[in-house]
């Protein structure tokens, strides 16, 4: 493919994961396609039912059995995918860390969806955030053209490491919208991500292994510090895989993070996934007024990257952190603390304050954006804030 | 904020086919080299229950992801939603009104007190008669074309033939471009 030359469509986020799979066409998909999971794996099964992928699709019946059947078939070297959303990630919950602990380049499409209670499937990053200690690669899209490069290069990173990864995008904002999408050809996705090359094969007779035996006090750690290696090692991988995609295709795709006009910024945002995208808009107005104002898009949360972080962050005066989820800790939303957290150790760090917003899938419009962008103003300019607020909602 | 963006809001009822319109139209721009939105706001999915679909048609890539609060063009599926106030949100003097009605445009402009430029056209009449039930979108979509001159009306056409094939069957294809044609030749301005 000459570089550059991508094959526009207009796509939904869900038919751009949809598309991304296709092409990728994994040797096996085990999904539990109804609601909360989004049309993704639908639309899948009719490429299965087309004969356009080799796929062997594995429909159950639950999200923990589609995630268990994922584990066996990538022991067994096959590549596989899988996607789900809100009580259907929650449902996983205990068969992530074992996909982890195993070691297996499992790539998940998620759409991020409220958890209930009350009842709620509309886009909101509390289900992910619920998962992220589990030993996945966790990688926040902005709109349905990154979400779909962003599945492409997961699963090379995936395997190139050996864990797991999910990209996410937002539900029903980006999931349900069209969007033009770049895309590629068939054949590009192909050579680039190459054929799967286990380590291990449980059906290599010759050398046999055996995976997931009882583990106590004499070997458990060593295996985990192992596994935490292999993030330590996703630090470095992520961003070469990232600069080849980019190289090769010639997209603008950032690694960890997006600086957004932080060049000579005095205060700044950190912000995630499409609210990132409404928020670049109306960080241009406040430039145009004069306003050092910049944004830095977290793009990936595990491995988390602390020292992208201190350097974009750390010279500034005031930095306001958005979390569209809570941690219930009562002191902010999970990235909030993890980017306190990633500050502390430098010797002069910005003030830091936190925004939960978009619960439930309540539009984040122009009107919040200027509202939190107002009050990290105030915070630069010496006024006491709590330690987060609410954005957009009745009290 | 500086007009960047063409944004157009549809109102219809679940059913209408708001959302495959926004879809459809969306699919048309983009064909046009523009880079372009289309996306429904989702309620509880209820035939008959008020739903409204966005679009955003712009020459760079858009990245604003809210509901549109002031469209430049108001596409009203059903009438009666005129009577509802979330319509009249953020409708400025520069508004253009698109809207089935079995009413002419001066009749409608009247009764429901309509200041802005407005364009009717009998959608509902054309689909029940050439496809067979209320299916406004399709018809809608032809007026808009006229309305606003977005697109040239054969690079639509082509559009919204291929995306339809890829879902339905040739006579329902052939059906949808004779309503849109329809449409396109009736509706009127006031």
């Amino acid at each position: 493919m000459e570089k550059g030359k991508f094959i526009k469509m207009a796509l939904t986020g869900n038919e751009a994961y949809a598309y991304a799979m296709k092409q990728i066409n994994p040797d096996v998909v085990a999904a539990y396609p109804i609601t909360p999971a989004t049309e993704i794996v639908q639309i899948f099964s009719k490429y299965v039912a087309d004969g356009l992928v080799d796929t062997e699709f594995v429909p159950v019946e639950s999200e923990h059995s589609a995630l268990s059947a994922c584990v066996g078939a990538s022991v067994a070297g096959a590549r596989v995918m899988t996607g789900t959303s809100s009580q259907g990630l929650a449902l996983m919950h205990e068969i992530l860390y074992i996909a982890a602990g195993l070691r297996l380049p499992i790539v998940m499409a998620v759409v991020n969806r409220a958890l209930s209670a009350p009842i709620n499937i509309h886009g909101d990053q509390s289900d992910t955030m619920g998962s992220r200690d589990s030993g996945w690669i966790q990688v926040y899209t902005e709109n349905a053209d990154e979400a779909y490069h962003s599945v492409i290069m997961a699963i090379k990173i995936a395997e190139t490491v050996n864990l797991p990864a999910m990209v996410m995008l937002d539900g029903f904002i980006i999931s349900h919208e069209m969007e033009v999408v770049n895309t590629l050809p068939d054949e590009a996705v192909r050579e680039f991500i190459g054929d799967r090359k286990p380590l291990y094969n449980l059906f290599d007779f010759d050398n046999p292994i055996t995976v997931g035996p009882l583990d106590l006090q004499d070997y458990y750690f060593e295996h985990k510090r192992q596994q935490m290696e292999a993030m330590f090692n996703a630090k470095k991988v992520i961003p070469e895989i990232v600069k080849e995609y980019n190289e090769k295709f010639g997209t603008d795709i950032p690694a960890f993070v997006e600086p957004y006009r932080l060049e000579d910024a005095e205060y700044a945002v950190v912000a995630m996934s499409s609210a990132a995208g409404t928020m670049k808009e109306v960080i241009d107005a406040w430039r145009e007024r004069g306003e050092k104002v910049g944004l830095l898009r977290l793009r990936i949360t595990r491995p988390f990257p602390y020292e992208e972080l201190r350097k974009y962050l750390g010279g500034l005066k005031a930095v306001g952190v958005m979390d569209r989820a809570e941690s219930h800790s009562t002191q902010g939303g999970p990235m909030l603390q993890e980017i306190k957290a990633a500050l502390y150790d430098l010797e002069t760090r910005p003030k830091v304050t936190g925004f939960v917003f978009g619960l439930g899938g309540r539009d984040f419009d122009d009107e919040q954006a200027n509202k939190i962008l107002e009050m990290v103003k105030e915070l630069k300019d010496g006024k006491e804030l709590p330690l987060y607020s609410f954005i957009g909602v009745r009290e | 904020m500086a007009k960047k963006y063409l944004e157009i809001r549809w109102h219809g009822r679940g059913g209408m086919g708001a959302k495959t319109g926004a879809l459809l139209l969306g699919e048309a721009m983009m064909q046009q080299g523009k880079y372009i939105q289309a996306f429904p706001e989702y309620g509880p999915e209820r035939r008959g229950a008020p739903v409204t679909a966005y679009n955003r048609i712009a020459d760079e890539p858009i990245r604003i992801h809210y509901g549109i609060k002031s469209p430049d063009v108001i596409m009203i599926l059903d009438p009666t939603l005129l009577n509802t106030e979330k319509v009249w949100l953020g409708i400025r003097e520069d508004t253009v009104f698109i809207v089935n009605s079995g009413l002419s445009p001066e009749e409608l402009k009247k009764k429901f007190n309509i200041k802005n430029k407005l364009f009717v056209v009998n959608a509902t009449q054309i689909s029940e008669s050439i496809i067979g039930r209320n299916l406004p979108n399709t018809p809608m979509l032809g007026a808009f074309v006229k309305a606003t001159g977005a697109l040239p009306f054969d690079a639509f056409l082509k559009s919204v033939e291929e995306r339809l094939r890829m879902k339905y069957k040739e006579d329902i294809v052939e059906k949808n471009l004779k309503a849109i044609k329809k449409a396109y030749e009736e509706v009127k301005e006031a």
